[in-house]
């Protein structure tokens, strides 16, 4: 098969696929349970460390 | 050690630039060569004097690495009203082509111009305020220190030298002519090197992060750099004609060069104009506004929204050309699916301001910002349109575009930068409060008074060039000839420069008023910055 049809064909098909899974798999995985409280922590750090790094991984707290 | 090895590397540029600047095909090659000798020799001298010199090493894990960003905030500041100046200019050019100066032909005309204005805006004012802005919030929100010592003084000072020989370059006629792409090899090849450190930088500082998530705007940050390093390589696979000229060819051809132009093209306004600002957006509007992101769910499906769509949409520009029908079709739909995220992402920003609306009558720094979001929902909204085949038939060509992305340019990305700088400077030099809050305002209005003025008179010439084009008479002759359209569009013209003027005076106005603050505005308390000497 031609190289350009070859590559056509799968573009087409498998990756389209696989990309658009990957996306609603993304926006599900968004929704999990517990992942509210989850981005509400995350969603914050803005508000920490304004001023100099953290001293450890606990400093956060 | 290491200085010994900087040194022979320094020598040998020299030696190379010295070599290149006697045999120079070009004046461009010719004057970069000189530059980059001076430069590179300079450097050499430098080094040498602080060789053998007993190191004095200071720990500085304990605090942010902030004078960097100093400097690209001044040089932000700095190109911004250079590039809004050039813009001005060639604008009024336009109007009275008088401007393009008898003695200065070949080296200041509109065409020489016109890519020091688009470069010195997007990717000198633009580019210093995405590096600046990116080692500011990475290192807020990883609460780590940057990664690689001065390897991002390395990334600070390379990007100048890049924005300095491209901009000389287009001066002297050094270009490749691809839009948004014009540097030639030798000035991508320099951009690659400094490209990869930044990135090594950004990733190195997200690696030792201490955070245990990595912030939203981190995400749109590495996109930005991981997706423009891409369509750089790509787009720039040329193979020079000379190693002492300026001159390259490029691989690809025809229609196949044609569409990687505009797969780059339009991927630049993508990740360049947008993700890497949106970056900015998800974490100053959050700070100004004293409260977290609306939504942080949003912003994550805004996130992989954006990057899934944004790199199908560039064949919206090469409708009714040589590329197959299939593919200008594809470019379409993803452009106009594309407006989904785009909203998204708007409301996101601006429903962070909820219960805090009152913030908008008080603080015209968060005014800029929030306006920065309207004309982004409002240029996303205008370029899906512009994109379907039928539209882009009356708009592709005309003074429509060049309004579109100005509305984008100015009211997106430049009042959102205009937030942040406002935002960092009184922080980054410790200072109480801006200068003047009033100047802000003043800045707001002109900046949006001027790119009301820009865009209106764009979207009346534009259509009205538009439909001059494709006007025909009972017999199917064309009615005007281009003089007649380019006569007609003269008073909309002037208009355009006007807003430009304003816009530039908005900007200068900024320049005076964080120069004031840091100069004058009260320190602030000393308490508060408890054993952070300063850098």
């Amino acid at each position: 098969m031609e190289e350009y049809t070859l590559l056509r064909q799968f573009a087409d098909s498998w990756m389209l696929l696989l990309l658009f899974a990957f996306f609603v798999g993304i926006v599900i995985w968004v929704f999990r349970p517990g992942a509210s409280k989850e981005y509400k922590d995350t969603a914050n750090i803005p508000f920490r460390h304004q001023d100099k790094p953290a001293e450890s991984k606990e400093a956060r707290k | 050690m290491s200085n010994y090895i900087k040194l022979i590397v320094l020598g040998l540029v020299v030696l190379f630039a010295a070599i290149g600047s006697n045999y120079a095909r070009d004046l461009a090659y010719q004057v970069h060569a000189i530059l980059v000798m001076i430069i590179a020799g300079g450097l050499f001298i430098w080094t040498l004097k602080n060789t053998d010199e007993p190191d004095i090493l200071v720990d500085r894990s304990a605090e942010y690495m902030d004078d960097v960003i100093r400097y690209g905030v001044i040089a932000t500041a700095f190109w911004g009203v250079v590039g809004f100046l050039a813009g001005t200019f060639i604008a009024f050019q336009l109007a009275f082509p008088a401007l393009n100066f008898e003695w200065a032909q070949g080296y200041m005309n509109f065409g020489r111009l016109r890519p020091l204005h688009t470069s010195a805006v997007i990717f000198a004012f633009g580019g210093n305020a995405l590096i600046a802005t990116s080692f500011y919030v990475v290192q807020r929100t990883s609460a780590a220190r940057l990664w690689g010592g001065n390897l991002a003084w390395f990334v600070f000072w390379g990007y100048q030298l890049f924005i300095v020989l491209a901009a000389t370059g287009y001066l002297l006629g050094g270009t490749q002519s691809k839009e948004y792409a014009e540097p030639e090899w030798y000035v991508d090849l320099w951009l690659t090197v400094v490209w990869v450190a930044y990135l090594t930088v950004f990733l190195g500082t997200i690696v030792k992060r201490k955070e245990p998530h990595i912030y939203v705007a981190n995400w749109f940050y590495l996109a930005f750099i991981v997706t423009v390093a891409m369509l750089h390589l790509v787009n720039n696979m040329t193979i020079p004609v000379s190693i002492w000229g300026s001159k390259s060819v490029i691989v690809w051809s025809g229609v196949q060069d044609a569409m990687i132009q505009w797969w780059y093209g339009h991927n630049a306004v993508g990740f360049f104009l947008t993700a890497g600002f949106l970056g900015m957006m998800y974490y100053f509007i959050p700070k100004q506004a004293e409260r977290p992101v609306f939504s942080y769910k949003l912003s994550i499906i805004h996130f992989w929204a954006i990057i899934f769509l944004y790199i199908w949409a560039g064949p919206h520009h090469l409708h009714y050309t040589a590329l197959p029908d299939w593919a200008s079709t594809l470019g379409m739909v993803f452009s106009i699916v594309l407006w989904m995220p785009s909203w998204g992402g708007m409301i996101n920003g601006l429903m962070t301001l909820s219960g805090a609306w009152d913030k908008l009558r008080t603080d015209p720094v968060i005014r800029m910002m929030v306006i920065a979001v309207g004309f982004y929902g409002m240029s996303t909204f205008e370029g899906p349109m512009m994109s379907i085949r039928a539209v882009n038939s009356l708009s592709h060509y005309t003074d429509w575009t060049i309004g579109h992305v100005h509305s984008g340019a100015l009211g997106w990305n430049g009042m959102i930068t205009f937030g942040a700088l406002y935002f960092l400077v009184p922080v980054l030099w410790k200072r109480e409060r801006l200068y003047s809050l009033q100047m802000v305002s003043w800045h707001f209005w002109l900046a949006t008074i001027g790119i009301v003025l820009y865009a209106a008179s764009m979207w009346v010439t534009g259509i009205m060039e538009g439909l001059m084009w494709r006007e025909v008479d009972a017999n199917g002759f064309l009615v005007n000839s281009f003089a007649d359209t380019v006569a007609a569009k003269f008073p909309m013209y002037v208009v355009r420069g006007l807003g430009g003027v304003m816009f530039l005076a908005g900007a200068v106005i900024m320049c005076y008023n964080l120069w004031m603050t840091v100069r004058k505005a009260p320190a602030k308390e000393a308490s508060l910055t408890v054993a952070v000497p300063a850098e």
